[in-house]
């Protein structure tokens, strides 16, 4: 099962887990599954139509799935699959 | 460069980095000749200040237009208690020209906006951003572009931080990735997780914070390899350390195929901080803290929602019921119909959401907002309620 990593600004979604673990073997089936699971990050990564949100970058491994095959970026046993939000600081 | 003279005192000072073989005299040299502009003293610029004052960058500059607060303490190690209330400009330069005379600190006590930006960053030739809000990290990453300047950076949220080195002059003449490359544009703001629910493990900045002057270092004395092209993330929590890739984005509106911007823009607007106000709510029903003290103490029968998480309610509470914004409707049962119904949390503003919400949907029309919130509270009230 490829693993995936929940970044922390979006574990309040997945009731504080920091990761989730899917059958999928593309991002786009392991993404499918984590906001079936976690119906409450869907509008946090997936836009009304369905794609990943340009704020929001995926990686495979250390590579951007911008630079391999984007949301069909196939994913293996073991693969670690990372959400990576933007975030600003913790000052405020 | 080979000018550039050291006293005794100095070579004495700086003997560790000299007697590296691959640093030396002449990566000394460089951190001497090195303007580096920190954007922000607050937890991440305090480990940055700190060590490159006593590594021997040669000039300094310090952005920050904040005072000390007591609520900083706990993360942002170049204060004391005795700065409280002193602008953290003029305490952070006292504190690093005690730890080395022998280098310039200049002060800007300013916000960092797009009027002064470019200004400032071209005094310099490194920039390190250790500002805490997406709209200076946008206007930081733009103007470095514009300007050619280097930006180390480094971001902090509760136990999880980032680092990277962007718009790095490198050996083929180009410049590397920059902050819109790995972010184009910004979360809007109703999906960024607000100030009330942030906070930061006071490690952490100092963790990130160190990491940027290491980068700043190499940066300027072309020591090893930079973060250039790489993100550099790290969990706290679970300790679990990841590098990864980042390109250059066609899509890039300052350095992509088809360039768009040419100048600085309106960050707030741009982050669409305008669109949320408490204007929004000004047709919100408010009671202020002196007329809800005395219906306390009228005896009159009222109800006291606090919409706060359980977190803050640990920090202070006005003995209100907790029903947590988010789930403020499933609450709606147990809200009074027949008394006054005041609702708090820390400032006003998600009370105010909150009473808009329930009006609504289950259409109350005896919900009061406490303006100013908990804090007012303990401003005007009662001192021994803690201000967080």
């Amino acid at each position: 099962m490829a693993k995936l990593i929940i970044p922390t600004p979006l574990r309040k979604f997945t009731g504080d887990s920091a990761h989730f673990e899917s059958e999928g073997d593309t991002v786009q089936a392991l993404i499918d599954a984590l906001v079936t699971t976690h119906s409450g990050l869907k509008p946090h990564l997936l836009d009304e139509d369905g794609r990943l949100r340009s704020f929001v970058r995926i990686y495979v491994g250390d590579e951007d799935i911008n630079a391999l095959q984007g949301d069909q970026t196939p994913v293996a046993q073991n693969t670690v699959v990372s959400i990576i939000p933007a975030i600003a600081g913790g000052s405020n | 460069m080979s000018e550039t003279a050291f006293s005794r005192a100095e070579l004495e000072r700086y003997s560790r980095h000299l007697i590296i073989p691959e640093f030396n005299i002449e990566g000394q040299r460089k951190l001497k000749n090195g303007k580096v502009l920190v954007i922000g003293s607050g937890g991440l610029g305090a480990p940055l200040l700190l060590y490159l004052t006593a590594a021997g960058v040669g000039t300094i500059g310090i952005v920050d237009f904040d005072v000390v607060d007591d609520s900083n303490l706990q993360r942002q190690v170049l204060f004391s208690v005795d700065d409280v209330g002193t602008p953290k400009v003029e305490a952070a330069a006292k504190r690093l020209r005690a730890l080395n005379p022998h280098i310039t600190i200049n002060t800007y006590n300013t916000k960092f906006t797009s009027d002064n930006a470019l200004e400032l960053i071209n005094e310099y030739d490194v920039i390190a951003d250790g500002t805490d809000n997406f709209p200076t990290r946008y206007l930081v990453n733009d103007a470095c572009v514009l300007c050619g300047k280097t930006n180390v950076y480094a971001s902090i949220y509760r136990f999880e931080g980032q680092a990277s080195v962007f718009n790095e002059l490198l050996p083929d003449g180009t410049r590397g990735p920059n902050y819109r490359d790995l972010f184009p544009s910004p979360p809007p703001p109703g999906l960024v997780p607000s100030c009330a629910e942030g906070g930061v493990i006071g490690v952490l900045p100092g963790i990130l914070g160190s990491l940027q002057a290491n980068e700043v270092i190499k940066v300027i004395t072309g020591v090893g390899t930079t973060l250039s092209g790489r993100l550099f993330l790290f969990d706290a929590a679970t300790f679990e350390t990841r590098t990864l890739k980042v390109h250059k984005n066609l899509q890039n509106p300052l350095t992509g195929a088809q360039p768009t911007q040419t100048g600085l823009i309106n960050y707030e607007e741009f982050c669409g901080l305008k669109v949320t106000t408490r204007a929004d709510y000004s047709d919100v029903k408010e009671i202020n803290v002196v007329e809800l003290q005395k219906l306390i103490e009228s005896g009159e029968p009222y109800q006291l929602i606090d919409v706060r998480e359980p977190y803050e309610f640990a920090i202070a509470n006005l003995n209100g019921e907790l029903a947590p914004l988010n789930t403020v409707s499933e609450y709606a049962s147990r809200i009074r119909r027949d008394v006054k119904v005041i609702v708090h949390c820390r400032s006003g503003v998600r009370s105010a959401k909150a009473i808009r919400a329930l009006e609504q949907e289950f259409g109350f029309d005896n919900l009061y907002n406490l303006k100013g919130g908990i804090l007012a509270w303990a401003d005007e009230i009662d001192q021994a309620v803690a201000k967080y």
